[in-house]
């Protein structure tokens, strides 16, 4: 794939989570806007390689906007310029000839850097671990209709399902703060009979498990609600403090 | 599932009800100081100004809750110090390019600067009035025999520099209203898209016309209007 777009890349190298990391400047000149921003970087990292250099780290796996392992801070937001998109779904057609593009990883206490713009997210995962579940003993499949769901439950459930867990909402808050993620977790589970068994604890662990990782506190500016490649609702933030006060009630 | 989690005014949603409550709170004094001071437009030499004034300051109910009052502010304030030294820490490295202004209004993020400025007009306006009417005491009485805080109220707002404090004063509280009411319902839990206009629309009114009121106190004594 060749192109006629010429592009200055700012790129945020840092060889490991204990040094520090800086800025640097490629230049590449055959971009083509049909690439998608990841595509480019492929670009970069074979230029990079075939001169003996070091390719530079990115996380990125399904490629399609479902698996939420691309990351990138693109000239100062999460997932670059384009709403509701993740970084594999940006194109380099969303960008200018001779644009100069700044890309910075995730920057989050939380969030180690671990190489380059890959960045240590495994604290969604002990998260997860506290109570983003439900514990029930698989037999055979029910029948559907044993549990009946009012519809907007059910979609808002699913909505706040959608979430993929890549971490925009706490690289774009101003307080790094996680509640959009954990709240959409929370939310997810309480609004299905499935997870009502649960539910204080969930509410209680998964919060203090997000206090425990060093995220910030929520101000409610609602930059994570606009920069959420999938467009879960500060609604969810709200549901999670009801959580949160209830099971305080409740224990 | 066993329980985990700590104190509960010790977790981030805990100290974050503390603001949302706080600050309803504040929001519900600005109301009441807001009527009782309005009484100066009656432009009757401030003989109204002063019943209102002298029944605030003698009703042992309103001097019990001026104690409730500084615990709140000062919570409010010190709530706020502590979650933004946390913040701070949340992200020791800074972006080199960070856009903000895509995703949030200016004075969202602002809350702090806005807060420590109405602090410094705090300073200024208790010194004004509150020291000069718990302390240090007023110039006399007006004719109806009431204590005459709105004498020190006409000679404090002919000084220029004073007006300007004043009018800073307003602008931050507005735009400290202009995030803060709506964002206290939503710390609550009260977003409902059904509900979420209304409170939208309630806080910004409030943001604007309280402050105005406010401010129309100190212009309109400085030019005369009320005197």
């Amino acid at each position: 794939m060749s192109g006629n777009m010429k592009i200055t890349l700012k790129v945020w190298r840092q060889r490991n989570t204990k040094t520090n990391g800086q800025l640097v400047t490629y230049q590449l000149n055959d971009i083509s806007p049909d690439m998608s921003f990841l595509e480019m970087f492929d670009v970069l990292n074979e230029q990079l390689i075939t001169k003996g250099e070091d390719p530079v780290a990115f996380d990125h796996d399904c490629r399609e906007g479902i698996c939420g392992m691309c990351s990138m801070f693109i000239n100062g937001r999460p997932h670059g310029p384009k709403s509701k998109v993740t970084t594999c779904q940006l194109h380099m057609r969303s960008f200018k000839d001779g644009d100069t593009i700044v890309v910075e990883p995730w920057r989050a206490a939380a969030f180690p850097v671990i190489k380059d713009l890959t960045v240590d997210r495994t604290a969604f995962d002990r998260i997860i671990a506290k109570g983003g579940y439900i514990s029930v003993n698989t037999g055979n499949a029910q029948d559907a209709n044993n549990l009946p769901i009012p519809k907007p439950d059910a979609d808002k459930s699913f909505e706040a399902a959608a979430c993929i867990g890549c971490g925009a909402c706490v690289a774009t808050c101003k307080n790094s703060s996680a509640m959009l993620f954990v709240s959409a977790k929370i939310s997810q589970l309480a609004l299905l009979p499935q997870g009502q068994v649960e539910r204080v604890a969930r509410a209680k662990n998964m919060v203090a498990q997000m206090d425990a990782e060093g995220f910030g506190n929520c101000t409610n500016t609602g930059a994570c609600e606009i920069e959420c490649p999938k467009g879960i609702s500060l609604e969810n933030i709200a549901r999670m403090n009801r959580e949160f006060y209830v099971a305080n009630l409740k224990e | 599932m066993s329980n985990t989690s700590k104190n509960f005014l010790q977790s981030s949603i805990g100290k974050k009800l503390v603001m949302g409550l706080t600050g309803l709170f504040l929001i519900s004094f600005l109301l009441v100081h807001c009527f009782l001071n309005s009484f100066i437009f009656f432009n009757d030499g401030g003989l109204m100004f002063n019943i209102g004034a002298t029944f605030m300051a003698k009703n042992w109910i309103i001097r019990a809750m001026e104690i409730v009052l500084f615990i709140g502010l000062i919570w409010h304030m010190v709530q706020a110090l502590i979650l933004t030294m946390e913040n701070s820490k949340a992200r020791p490295v800074k972006y080199a390019v960070n856009n903000a202004s895509a995703n949030t209004k200016w004075y969202s993020r602002s809350m702090g600067v806005l807060g420590s400025l109405l602090l410094l007009f705090l300073v200024v306006h208790l010194a004004n009035f509150w020291v000069k009417s718990r302390f240090t005491g007023l110039p006399g009485e007006d004719a109806n025999g009431n204590e005459n805080l709105y004498a020190v109220m006409q000679e404090t707002f002919h000084i220029g520099w004073i007006i300007a404090v004043y009018l800073g004063g307003c602008i931050a509280l507005a735009y400290h209203l202009l995030h803060g009411f709506p964002s206290a319902f939503q710390t609550l839990g009260w977003n409902h898209p059904k509900y979420n206009r209304l409170i939208l629309i309630t806080g910004t009114l409030f943001s604007v016309i309280i402050p105005l009121i406010f401010a129309a106190m100190p212009v309109s004594m400085y030019f005369g209007w009320v005197n």
